[in-house]
C-alpha cells in the first residue's frame, strides 16, 4: 500500500492545505470585499443609531412647535430641519429607525423559522408531506404580497403588532419555497444517499449533511427580504395600517410629509432616503454574502 | 496542396480579476484537406479548449489567444464579426457531445436545420426543408420524413447525435469540429456513429478534428493523433504508429493503462500521480514529476519539438532527433 | 433450458478468509441472493398527475454473489444496473423481489433489518464529486458513518485518518480539505475509504471509476483490488466499460432493458457469449488496431425506451436472429445460482422452437 501512497500524495498538486475551515473561508472573502464591507458599515450604523436613538437625539421626537414648522436643514440648531408639525427631523427618524428596523426584520426572523423549516421538511420528506405543505403555500402566493400584508393587517384592525404578523404570513411562503427548493436539490444529491447508506438515522443526516448545504441559500433570501419587509411595513404606515400617528416611523413620516414637497422637499425627502439607504445596503451585503458563501468559485 | 488548416505557437490565457491561466502553451499543427486528426488527452489537458480557439468559439472577455491560426488561408484570428459569422457554419462546423445543447428544445428538428440552411444559402424555406430532408437520408435517419417533424427531445440519443451531424452538415463545411460525439452514448450506439462519420468523411472529403480522451475511439476514426497533456501536444504521428510504437513516455503510459483485456491475475500498469495544476505547472517538461524516466535536465526547461521519422513528433528529452523538426 | 450443462459449482475465490464472526452461512452460503427484483417507476401526466405508464427499470432480476467474488454487472442506459445498486443498498424499496443476505432475509419479519444491512453493504457512486458533501471536509465525511453508529469523535476521526492513508491520500494532507480542493480521482478515494469505514463485507461500486481519467482509473482498480485482497471484500462492479468489468470480474451479468440476458464467468462470457445481445455488445467495442477498424455496426438503433419495453424477448428489435417467436414469448434464464454460464435466448433452447436453437 505504501507505494500507492507515494505516488498519489508526493506530487500532489495543490498548493499548501489551507486549514480555514468554511466559514473562515467566507469570513477571508468578506474582509477582501470593500463594497460589501462599506455597505455592512452603513448597515451596522443605521441599526445602532436606531438602538441608540434616546441617546443620540438631539430633541424630543413628539415635541411639536407652530413657530417652527417644515424648516430647512440647520435651522435653531435641528441639523436635519423640522417636519410639518415643527418636530426635530433628525431625532424623528433616529427614534423611526427604531419601529421600521423592527418591522422589517422580527417578521422576517419569525418567517425564516417557520416557513423555512417547514420548506426544509418539505423537501426532505418529498411526496405527500411535501404536496400538502407546498400546496397550502401556493394559495398564498396567489396574490401579491402587498396586497396581502394590507388585507391581513386590516381584516386584524391595524397597530405594530398586527402588522408585524401580516408581514410574518406574507414572507412564510417565499421563504417555504426557496429552502424547499434548496432541500429538494440537496436532497437529491448523492452523498444524502451515500449518508443514508451508511444506515445513519434520518435526523443525523439531516443535521449533517443537508441543514449545512441549505442554510446559505436560505439566510441570504431571508437577508434579502429586510429591506422588502422595512418597505412593506412603511407601506402599511403610509396606508395607516401599521404605526400610528405620533408614533414616529419612517413609512408614517413620509406619507404625512407627502403635502410638504413643495415647501421643503429636502425635508420631505428624508424619510425615503433613510428607507433607500437600508434597502440598498442590506441588498449590497446580502449579495456579498452570496459572493463569499460559495465555496467552488 | 495547401494545408487546410495551420495552426503556429497556439496559446490561450483564461484571464479573471486575479488570476491568469494558461490553458494551450504553444500548439502547432497542421492539416491536409480530407485528414482526420484526434486530439487525445485527459480532462484538463487542453484539447478542447484547442479545438474552440480554432472556431474562436471562447469567451471574448475572459480569454485571450495568441499565435496564428490559419484556415482555407485565412487568419482566423483577425477576422471581424462578419468573417466569423461566414466562416462558422461555412467553412467550419462543430458537433458536440451533448447534441440537446445544439437544437432549440422547441422548435421541430426539421425547422431548425431548414432555417440553417435557408439563412447561410439564401434560398426558401421549402427548399431548406428538402435539403435538410436529403441530410437525414445522408446521416441514415430511419424514416427521415417523420423525424424531420420530431421535436429534439423525441429522438433517441444516437438519433440526435445524427440530426446534430445533418445539421453540422447543412452548409458542407471543409472542416468539421468533433467534440466527444460519441462519449454520452451507449456502446452499440456509439460504434454505428463512429463508423457513420467515417463515411461521411470519406464521402465529403472534409477535414475532421475529432477531440476524444478514448484510445479506441481514436484507433477507429483517426488519421493522425495529437497526444495532449497539460496544454501541450506532447506527440503526434499517424495513429497506426503512436498507438504501436509511441515515443512519450506518456503516451505509452496511457495506452498501458487503458483496460483492455489484461490478464486479470495482475495489477493494471498505471501512470503515478495527478495531472498537473494549470495554475502551477513545473518548470521543464509538465509530465516529468510522473514520469518513470525522468532525467535531471527534464526540470530544467521545457522540452523542444523533435522529429525522429517524418510525420512524426514528439517533444520529450529521451526521443532522438535524427531530423530537423517539420515545425517547433 | 442449458441447466443440465451447468458445469461443476466452482470452489469460492481465494481472498474470502472464513473468520469474519459475522459470517453466519459457511463459505458456500451465497453472501447475496436477489431472486425476482422488481422496481417499476410511474410516469404521471395528463391534468390529474394520475399514472400513465411505468418505467420499468428492473423487471424480475435474479442472481446471487458468493463470498469473496466480484461480480460485474454490464448494460447499456436504461437497463436497469444502477437501479440494483440503489435497491441492494435499499435506498428504493423494490416492488417485488427477495433480497438475502448471508442467509438472512433483508427487511423482512425476523430477519436482517436495513440499518443492519447498510453496515454489512456499502456503496461507491459513479460522480466522485456530488457524492461527498461540499460543506464537510472529507475526513468528516468518512467519520460520519462510524460516529452515526456511536463511535466517539476522535476515535471516528483517527479511523477516517487510518482509511484515508489506505485509499493512498495523505490525512495530514488531504484530511482537512473540501471536496472541490480535491482532483477527481483524489475524490473518488475519499468516496471508497468512506464506503469502508463501517467495515462492510460487500462494496457495491456503481460506476465507480467510470467518470474518472484512464490514467488515474488504472489507480484506483488497482486499489480496489487490493483492498478487497486485504479486506476480504466482495464487491458488485456496474459498469458500461467491457473492458474494465472483465479485468475486475469473476462472474459478469449482462442486463438489457430491465432484465437479465446473459450471466456466467467472466472469461467464458467474454470468449464465448451465448446470447446475441452479449455478442453485439462485445463486438461494438473499438478495434483498439487501425488496420482493423469495424467495419459494420452489429447492430442498428437505440436500446428501446423501457417504458414500453417490446414484447417477448426484449431484444428481438435490434436481434439479427430475431424470429416471430421471440416477439411473442419470453425466453427464461434458468437458475444460476450454481454459477453456471447461462443466457436467455430462445436460441439457447433446444425444445423452444427457434430454427437456430442449438441442442447441447
Amino acid at each position: 500500500m505504501s507505494t500507492t501512497i507515494d505516488k498519489v500524495a508526493t506530487p500532489a498538486p495543490m498548493a499548501a492545505p489551507r486549514q480555514r475551515g468554511y466559514w473562515g473561508t467566507v469570513g477571508y472573502r468578506l474582509r477582501h470585499d470593500p463594497v460589501t464591507l462599506c455597505f455592512g458599515a452603513l448597515l451596522l450604523a443605521i441599526i445602532l443609531s436606531a438602538v441608540f436613538a434616546p441617546w443620540l437625539a438631539p430633541f424630543d421626537p413628539y415635541r411639536e412647535s407652530i413657530i417652527r414648522r417644515l424648516k430647512a436643514p440647520g435651522y435653531m440648531g435641528h441639523m436635519l430641519g423640522t417636519d410639518e408639525l415643527g418636530r426635530d427631523m433628525l431625532s424623528r427618524l433616529l427614534h423611526g429607525g427604531r419601529l421600521t428596523l423592527t418591522m422589517g426584520m422580527v417578521p422576517v426572523l419569525l418567517a425564516t423559522l417557520i416557513g423555512g423549516g417547514l420548506g426544509v421538511v418539505a423537501g426532505f420528506l418529498g411526496g405527500v408531506a411535501n404536496a400538502a405543505i407546498m400546496r397550502v403555500m401556493d394559495v398564498f402566493y396567489a396574490f401579491p404580497s402587498v396586497l396581502l400584508a394590507v388585507a391581513i393587517s386590516g381584516a386584524m384592525g391595524g397597530g405594530v403588532l398586527n402588522g408585524m404578523i401580516a408581514l410574518t404570513l406574507v414572507f412564510i411562503p417565499p421563504l417555504c419555497r426557496v429552502a424547499e427548493t434548496a432541500t429538494t436539490q440537496v436532497r437529491n444529491l448523492d452523498f444524502v444517499d451515500a449518508a443514508r447508506a451508511t444506515g445513519a438515522p434520518l435526523r443525523l443526516v439531516l443535521w449533517h449533511h443537508v441543514l449545512g448545504n441549505v442554510l446559505g441559500p436560505i439566510l441570504i433570501y431571508a437577508s434579502s427580504l429586510i429591506s422588502v419587509g422595512i418597505i412593506l411595513a412603511s407601506g402599511l404606515s403610509f396606508l395607516g395600517l401599521g404605526v400610528k400617528p405620533p408614533e414616529p416611523d419612517w413609512g408614517l413620516m413620509l406619507n404625512a410629509l407627502r403635502q410638504a414637497i413643495y415647501v421643503s422637499p429636502l425635508v420631505a425627502a428624508m424619510p425615503g432616503i433613510a428607507i433607500f439607504l437600508t434597502s440598498v445596503s442590506l441588498n449590497m451585503v446580502s449579495d456579498g454574502l452570496r459572493a463569499a458563501m460559495d465555496v467552488r468559485s | 496542396m495547401q494545408p487546410l488548416v495551420e495552426v503556429e505557437d497556439l496559446s490561450v490565457d483564461f484571464v479573471t480579476r486575479e488570476s491568469r491561466v494558461r490553458a494551450v502553451n504553444g500548439v502547432s499543427f497542421s492539416m491536409m484537406p480530407g485528414e482526420v486528426m484526434c486530439m487525445l488527452g485527459e480532462s484538463g489537458s487542453g484539447k478542447s479548449v484547442t479545438m474552440r480557439a480554432l472556431m474562436r468559439l471562447l469567451p471574448p472577455k475572459r480569454s485571450e489567444i495568441g499565435g496564428r491560426i490559419r484556415i482555407a488561408g485565412q487568419d482566423v484570428l483577425a477576422m471581424d464579426d462578419r468573417a466569423l459569422r461566414r466562416m462558422r457554419g461555412g467553412v467550419v462546423s462543430m458537433i458536440f457531445q451533448e447534441p440537446m445543447t445544439a437544437f432549440d428544445p422547441v422548435v421541430r428538428v426539421g425547422d431548425q436545420i431548414a432555417e440553417v440552411v435557408a439563412q447561410h444559402r439564401g434560398v426558401s424555406r421549402r427548399e431548406g426543408l428538402r435539403r435538410a430532408l436529403e441530410l437525414f437520408d445522408l446521416v441514415r435517419i430511419p424514416s427521415a420524413e417523420r423525424r424531420l417533424q420530431a421535436y429534439p427531445h423525441e429522438l433517441s440519443g444516437g438519433l440526435r447525435q445524427r440530426a446534430m451531424i445533418a445539421l453540422a452538415l447543412s452548409c458542407e463545411p471543409k472542416l468539421l469540429l468533433a467534440d466527444e460525439p460519441t462519449t454520452a452514448l451507449d456502446a452499440t450506439v456509439q460504434i454505428q456513429v463512429l463508423i457513420l462519420l467515417r463515411s461521411l468523411q470519406r464521402e465529403l472529403g472534409m477535414s475532421v478534428v475529432f477531440v476524444t480522451h478514448d484510445l479506441g475511439v481514436a484507433a477507429e476514426i483517426a488519421d493522425r493523433v495529437a497526444i495532449m497533456y497539460a496544454g501541450r501536444i506532447v506527440e503526434t504521428g499517424s495513429v497506426r504508429e503512436v498507438l504501436r510504437s509511441p515515443l512519450h513516455p506518456y503516451t505509452s503510459g496511457l495506452l498501458g493503462s487503458t483496460v483492455h483485456d489484461q490478464p486479470r491475475d495482475r495489477a493494471l500498469e498505471t501512470i503515478p500521480g495527478a495531472p498537473p495544476d494549470m495554475r502551477a505547472l513545473p518548470p521543464g517538461c509538465s509530465f516529468a514529476p510522473r514520469c518513470p524516466q525522468a532525467l535531471g535536465e527534464c526540470a530544467s526547461g521545457p522540452p523542444p519539438a523533435v522529429s525522429p521519422a517524418p510525420g512524426r513528433v514528439a517533444r520529450c528529452l529521451r526521443v532522438a532527433a535524427p531530423q530537423q523538426p517539420e515545425y517547433a | 433450458m442449458s441447466m443440465s450443462a451447468s458445469p461443476a459449482i466452482p470452489p469460492p475465490p481465494l481472498p474470502w478468509r472464513d473468520n469474519d464472526p459475522r459470517d453466519r452461512g459457511g463459505p458456500q452460503q451465497p453472501l447475496l441472493i436477489v431472486r425476482g427484483f422488481k422496481k417499476h417507476f410511474p410516469i404521471r401526466g395528463g391534468l390529474l398527475g394520475r399514472t400513465v405508464a411505468h418505467v420499468r427499470a428492473v423487471d424480475g432480476v435474479s442472481f446471487h454473489v458468493r463470498k469473496g467474488e466480484t461480480l460485474g454487472i454490464v448494460g447499456e442506459s436504461g437497463c436497469g444496473k444502477s437501479t440494483v445498486a440503489r435497491l441492494l443498498m435499499r435506498l428504493m424499496q423494490p416492488d417485488a423481489g427477495e433480497q438475502i443476505f448471508d442467509g438472512d432475509s433483508v427487511g423482512s419479519e425476523g430477519g436482517l433489518s436495513v440499518a443492519e444491512l447498510r453496515r454489512q453493504a456499502q456503496m461507491v457512486f459513479q460522480d466522485s464529486a456530488s457524492s461527498l458533501n461540499p460543506r464537510m471536509p472529507v475526513q468528516g465525511s468518512v467519520a460520519f458513518g462510524p460516529m452515526a453508529f456511536g463511535m466517539p469523535k476522535a476515535e471516528a476521526m483517527a479511523l477516517a485518518r487510518e482509511l484515508l492513508t489506505k485509499v493512498g491520500l495523505n490525512p495530514a494532507l488531504f484530511g482537512g480539505r473540501y471536496p472541490h480542493e480535491l482532483s477527481g480521482g483524489q475524490k473518488q478515494r475519499v468516496n471508497i475509504a468512506r464506503a469502508l469505514a463501517l467495515k462492510p463485507r460487500m462494496v457495491i461500486l456503481d460506476e465507480a471509476v467510470s467518470a474518472l481519467d484512464k490514467s488515474v482509473e488504472a489507480q484506483v482498480l488497482n486499489l480496489l483490488q487490493t483492498l478487497k485482497r486485504e479486506l476480504s471484500l466482495t464487491y458488485v462492479f456496474i459498469s458500461h466499460d467491457l473492458g474494465v468489468v472483465r479485468w475486475i470480474s469473476d462472474r459478469v451479468m449482462v442486463m438489457y432493458l430491465g432484465e437479465v440476458v446473459e450471466i456466467g464467468p467472466a472469461d467464458q462470457l467474454y470468449n464465448a457469449p451465448k446470447h446475441p445481445y452479449t455478442r453485439a455488445l462485445l463486438a461494438s467495442r473499438p478495434a483498439m488496431d487501425p488496420d482493423h477498424r469495424r467495419e459494420e455496426a452489429p447492430v442498428s438503433g437505440d436500446p428501446p425506451n423501457p417504458v414500453n419495453p417490446p414484447s417477448g424477448c426484449r431484444f428481438h428489435t435490434r436481434c439479427p436472429f430475431a424470429e416471430p417467436l421471440c416477439a411473442s414469448r419470453a425466453p427464461s434464464l434458468g437458475d444460476s445460482e450454481g454459477g453456471a454460464h447461462l443466457a436467455a435466448c430462445h436460441m439457447q433452447d433446444p425444445d423452444s422452437g427457434h430454427s437456430q436453437a442449438r441442442l447441447q
